[in-house]
């Protein structure tokens, strides 16, 4: 059965607590990215449909706002996911070459993942870190100035890590 | 001359917190606007000329003044930090390295406006700088800043922060509430404006982040003080976020009466272009706002030299000016290609178009394959007057702005360098190998050589 943990259920009313008496639609969002980091990383239908029973709302409130937003997995994704910006400013700083190297290094195309599970290459659009191209989402944080070398690096660390 | 009101300390070491931030003069313009009338914190604020600094440029303490205050229902602050014009990165900077700073002005403009819970809306990608928010809304709370009666004025507020999800229309202020709501990122029509309808239906304000911390320095130096601070209706300071092909990119904080020829070159800001190459062309404010080529971006079509403000950047109009939006500042070397920049903004906005009004869903659409198709050698000469007539008619048709957003930087290409264009066509085969390089756009100050 698809349940949050007592911590995450404790947090879901702490976040419910900040909008008025009936609001509680207004935790979505937030609620959705909990789910998606508990349930494994992206939002199976069984798991929206809990959501939705938690916030007492109908199913299709939760299907509506999981697509229409970008960073919401309606697919399973791998262990890591690289996502590459590749809008304008990251493109004059040479993103089209960094997204090209994951892809022969990993042998996966964009919106892939490798076949042990472990790496999903997606390309987004402007993630402000306009400054610092050309650079990747990976987790919670960037990974900037994005060279071979640096791509590289990134993608031993998580191999090291699963190990 | 770089004027520094908002990132004045923000090298202190452990600025971000609060002990070093309070002793650093931090929440002195809370204490006094609690001595303050709201409405006369209003007044200092359309005093100070402070314009909103997420792009439209429009003045806050005239937006503030516009906030219906039925009886008996709640008004809230939003913030927004949903920071996703390409180009920008100003917003996450404040917020990351001295965010009390966010928080404080939000406290002064809260009790201003008679908001007793106040919400931070920052793009869901910024996701570790929630953390630093959330954990410095905390320390102010301990502290006494936050809260029931805060420093026992009898005002109460509360601060929260929401993450988004990655769109960018949820900037939009209207799609940001909606969001907020837990709904998709669709924009109200207006009116009513959140002013009167806003929040769950309850008068709103919604400011940029840099805008909110801007009230601190308003309120400790009087609006006066700030209002002399720059030129004409372009007071105060202005964050720049500079990127593209230069030599330093990153945050600046300007007063608004420098050249752009001094930005770009001196070594106090971008410290000119890399490898000796020369300036094609720039995009001043931010994705949405017209390029220009380097002569137009240098001196305006009167021959003045462009300053970095409002005003000057916009003179000429669309014709031969263009816009200082959200300051996002992006510039582009004589080895680029304005056709494939133009498709990578294209194809940014046929993906962040929320699809509600068919000339921007099925418009931008368009725009990108077109552009595509000439970026990639099979394009027609008359595919050059459709993506003009597809941006006309996509321009001032949509319920936001984000139509006219994808709709000028495609105009602006083409009207300035629709030889380029051209060139795409007739050389097919060419042009995936070689580059149209300058020409005429030829920055006239740093020309070869120099």
């Amino acid at each position: 059965m698809i349940q949050f943990k007592e911590t995450s259920l404790k947090k879901v009313a702490e976040i419910i607590a900040r909008y008025p008496e009936g609001k509680q639609k207004s935790a979505l969002l937030p609620v959705l990215h909990m789910a998606q980091v508990e349930f494994g990383g992206w939002l199976d239908v069984p798991v929206m449909d809990y959501v939705a029973t938690l916030l007492n709302i109908e199913p299709i409130e939760v299907y509506e706002v999981a697509s229409f937003y970008s960073m919401y997995n309606l697919k399973p994704v791998g262990k890591y996911l690289f996502e590459v910006c590749q809008t304008g400013p990251c493109m004059l700083n040479g993103s089209d070459n960094i997204i090209d190297y994951i892809k022969q290094k990993l042998n996966i195309g964009v919106g892939q993942t490798t076949a042990d599970g472990m790496f999903t290459l997606k390309t987004v659009e402007c993630l402000g870190a306009c400054g610092y191209a050309p650079m990747m989402q990976f987790g919670k944080t960037y990974r900037e100035h994005l060279t071979k070398e640096k791509v590289d690096s990134i993608i031993e660390e998580c191999r090291a890590k699963a190990n | 001359m770089e004027k520094k009101l908002l990132l004045e300390k923000v090298h202190i070491e452990g600025i971000r917190h609060y002990d070093v931030y309070r002793r650093e003069g931090g929440y002195r313009s809370v204490e006094k606007a609690l001595k303050m009338q709201p409405n006369d914190i209003v007044e200092e604020v359309k005093k100070s000329g402070l314009r909103g600094r997420g792009g439209a440029g429009f003045p806050t303490g005239m937006k503030w003044s516009f906030l219906a205050k039925p009886d008996g229902v709640p008004r809230y602050l939003v913030c927004n930090a949903d920071e996703s014009e390409p180009g920008t990165f100003k917003d996450r900077y404040l917020m990351e390295f001295i965010p009390h700073i966010l928080i404080e002005g939000m406290i002064v403009s809260s009790f201003a406006l008679g908001s007793n819970t106040s919400y931070i809306y920052i793009r869901g990608e910024y996701d570790w700088v929630t953390d630093i928010l959330e954990n410095a809304i905390a320390e102010a709370k301990q502290n006494g800043w936050l809260g029931k009666n805060i420093q026992g004025s009898g005002y109460d507020l509360e601060m929260y922060v929401q993450r988004g999800a990655g769109a960018y229309i949820c900037g939009e202020e209207t799609a940001l509430l909606e969001s907020l709501e837990g709904k998709r990122g669709n924009p109200r029509i207006k009116p009513p404006f959140p002013a009167v309808k806003g929040l769950w239906g309850c008068p709103t304000v919604v400011n940029n982040v840099e805008t909110l911390a801007a009230v601190v320095p308003i309120i400790n130096e009087g609006g006066e003080a700030y209002a002399q601070i720059g030129v004409g209706k372009s007071t105060g300071t202005k964050l720049i976020s500079a990127c593209g092909n230069i030599n330093k990119p990153g945050i600046y904080e300007i007063d608004m009466t420098i050249t752009v020829e001094e930005f770009i070159y001196s070594d106090e800001y971008c410290g000119g272009i890399p490898n000796g190459k020369k300036l094609k062309a720039c995009i001043p404010g931010g994705s949405s706002v017209p390029i220009l080529p380097a002569n137009l971006l240098l001196t305006t079509a009167k021959g003045e030299k462009r300053l970095m403000n409002y005003e000057s950047l916009s003179d000429g109009g669309f014709a031969t000016g263009s816009m200082m939006g959200s300051g996002g500042f992006i510039v582009l070397d004589e080895d680029q290609c304005i056709v494939r920049h133009t498709y990578s903004l294209a194809r940014f906005y046929r993906h962040e178009s929320c699809g509600q009004c068919s000339p921007c869903r099925e418009g931008t659409g368009w725009m990108e394959k077109i552009l595509l198709s000439i970026e990639s050698g099979k394009g027609k000469m008359s595919d050059i007057d459709l993506l003009w007539d597809i941006q006309r008619k996509i321009e001032g048709n949509t319920i936001c702005p984000l139509g006219d957003a994808a709709a000028w930087p495609v105009a602006a290409s083409i009207r300035h360098f629709r030889d380029e264009f051209e060139w795409h066509v007739n050389n097919p085969e060419k042009c995936l190998t070689e580059n149209f390089g300058l020409r005429h756009y030829a920055d006239p100050v740093y020309v070869a050589g120099s």
